[in-house]
């Protein structure tokens, strides 16, 4: 048989429901598919002085797409709009296996997902969905500077 | 006297190098995706590839000669296999993909604005995106006939469906997602009233034996060689002569032509002008040989053995909680494709846990048909589908990955 892929942590995570939802007027949203499967991840998020400070999910896949989500929601509270296109990308190479790093520690649950390929997106449309969220928040927020 | 042909199920299994060399259990219910290669298949395309190799169609050496007779023998294979004496009828492609776009686009000089092309909600991509390609450019209009709740054809209102302006009928024989076989010979009928021409997607039959091709009352059939046990890359687009000689080619270049000059080419006669370059000319061969040997066996203990299979699987899936069927819940005019979802577990979920608890190969997605997808309100279902060498142990472990899978995430 293969090697567990789905560890108790990443059960419990796909479970959680903490930041499932959406948010009452978000300054921005943004949707990640996976085409091969139809998963479809939804990121509300709010902003201010350049950081998050809330953010929710729809999320519509599998364990690990909800799992993912669920513990980006959890991590990206509070941290800077800029680092969202850097944890996207460093997600990606931890999972490609360019990175031993997690992009943060309870990440590390998703480690037995690097040897198989296929599942690879899953974990990473959430994070998809939020660099695009918070690149349109700072793109709107560069435009309304330039307007005044 | 012939030995007797191998028995369906482990018997048979033993023809298929993947299952010899697998070293822990192997459960192998994905072959409406891809079924798994035969011996014969294996061992025509390494001899051609290691021992015969030579382009065909063009020299006149000895081994390019012999290639060439090879590839034209695989032709009358394939024509056998199809219960047909011409062998100019059928022509080879890279799968039934290619061979629907042939299909597609050289039916299209047959549709004006407003003609219209019947589909139906069965349909793989395959068997709808070509349509729509040609639609777009002709100024047709794609209509579907609907599927019941039991993930059959709805021909209740086939009249109202098929009209004066219906030019093309393009179906499934059998479907992909729920097994269902389609009531070919009502749609033959459909067809006939208003001159439509009749396409059969058959990748999903042609891997259950010799297909008779006139019974089926199609006027252009497609499948492709890796359902059907051999290697990947080649499938058959078979068609009436008069239909065939009236097509435009797809692709242009290499042996598919006559003559070439700089103001005019003129096309060769079918089937050489939908092979332009050079063919896949090992997977064709693989593709004969595993023809050549499927008709050697008994489908008539495989048609009850597959079935029997079915039914010990419809009633395993049906004591597990939260499960539900997409597709036909009994066993007339199905073959043994089953799909099924369950309540708040992903298909891909219980796709990657039936494989890691029990080495069950299944397929979890929309199975290239997302419109069906949408007729039963679901993005993704998980599918199981035989083959002859399945056995009740595939069955059984199916089952047991299921329900451990269901108490771990429920």
């Amino acid at each position: 048989m293969t090697q567990s892929l789905y560890n108790e942590a990443i059960i419990e995570a796909g479970k959680d429901k903490t930041r499932a939802g959406r948010l009452p007027n978000p300054d921005a949203t943004a949707t990640a598919d996976n085409p091969l499967c139809g998963d479809r991840v939804t990121i509300d998020l709010r902003a201010e002085n350049g950081a998050i400070t809330d953010l929710a999910h729809t999320t519509r896949g599998c364990l690990l797409t909800k799992a993912a989500a669920a513990l980006l929601a959890s991590h990206a509270r509070g941290r800077p709009l800029a680092t969202a296109r850097a944890l996207q990308a460093a997600a990606r190479a931890y999972l490609e296996g360019e990175s031993n790093d997690p992009p943060f520690p309870e990440l590390a649950v998703m480690a037995p997902v690097k040897t198989v390929k296929s599942r690879h997106d899953c974990v990473t449309i959430a994070f998809d969905a939020l660099a695009d969220a918070a690149a349109s928040v700072r793109a709107a927020k560069e435009g309304a500077q330039g307007e005044e | 006297m012939s030995p007797a042909p191998p028995r369906p199920g482990k018997d048979l299994r033993r023809h298929f190098p993947i299952f010899r060399h697998a070293r822990e259990p192997f459960h192998f219910l994905d072959n409406a995706a891809t079924g798994q290669i035969c011996d014969e298949a294996a061992q025509a395309l390494l001899h051609f590839e290691t021992r015969a190799r030579a382009n065909v169609k063009r020299g006149v050496y000895r081994l390019a000669d012999q290639a060439t007779a090879a590839f034209d023998a695989a032709r009358a294979s394939m024509a056998r296999y199809l219960g047909e004496t011409e062998k100019n009828n059928v022509v080879f492609t890279s799968g039934a993909t290619a061979a629907l776009n042939i299909a597609a686009h050289g039916l299209a000089r047959r549709l004006g604005p407003g003609d219209e092309i019947l589909l139906t909600t069965l349909e793989h991509h395959s068997n709808i995106v070509p349509w729509q390609l040609t639609a777009e450019r002709q100024g047709a209009v794609i209509k579907a006939i609907p599927v019941t709740d039991e993930g059959r054809l709805d021909l209740d209102h086939l009249d109202r469906l098929v009209t004066n302006e219906t030019r093309i009928i393009a179906t499934t024989h059998v479907s992909n997602v729920t097994g269902a076989v389609t009531d070919l010979g009502r749609l033959r009928r459909a067809a006939d009233a208003v001159g439509a021409v009749l396409v059969v997607d058959g990748a999903q039959r042609a891997p259950h034996g010799p297909i008779d091709i006139a019974a089926t009352g199609a006027d252009l059939y497609a499948f492709s060689a890796h359902k059907m046990f051999a290697a990947t890359g080649a499938g058959v687009l078979w068609g009436k002569t008069e239909l065939l000689a009236d097509f435009e080619p797809l692709l242009g270049g290499g042996e598919m032509i006559r003559q070439v000059t700089f103001e005019k080419t003129t096309f060769a006669p079918p089937p050489h002008r939908f092979e332009a370059g050079t063919p896949p000319i090992g997977a064709v061969l693989a593709m004969a040989a595993a023809a050549d040997w499927l008709a050697t066996l008994d489908w008539r203990a495989i048609a009850e053995h597959e079935l029997g299979l079915t039914a010990r699987l419809l009633d395993g899936l049906q004591t597990l909680p939260g499960l539900r069927i997409v597709g036909p819940s009994g066993l007339q005019g199905r073959f043994g494709v089953v799909s099924f979802d369950i309540d708040d577990i992903h298909a891909h979920d219980i796709c990657q846990l039936t494989d890691q608890l029990e080495g069950v190969a299944l397929r979890g997605g929309h199975h290239c048909c997302q419109p069906l997808m949408h007729r039963f309100a679901t993005d993704a279902t998980a599918r199981a589908s035989l083959a002859p060498y399945n056995d009740t142990d595939d069955i059984d472990a199916l089952i047991r990955g299921l329900d451990q899978t269901i108490r771990m995430l429920t």
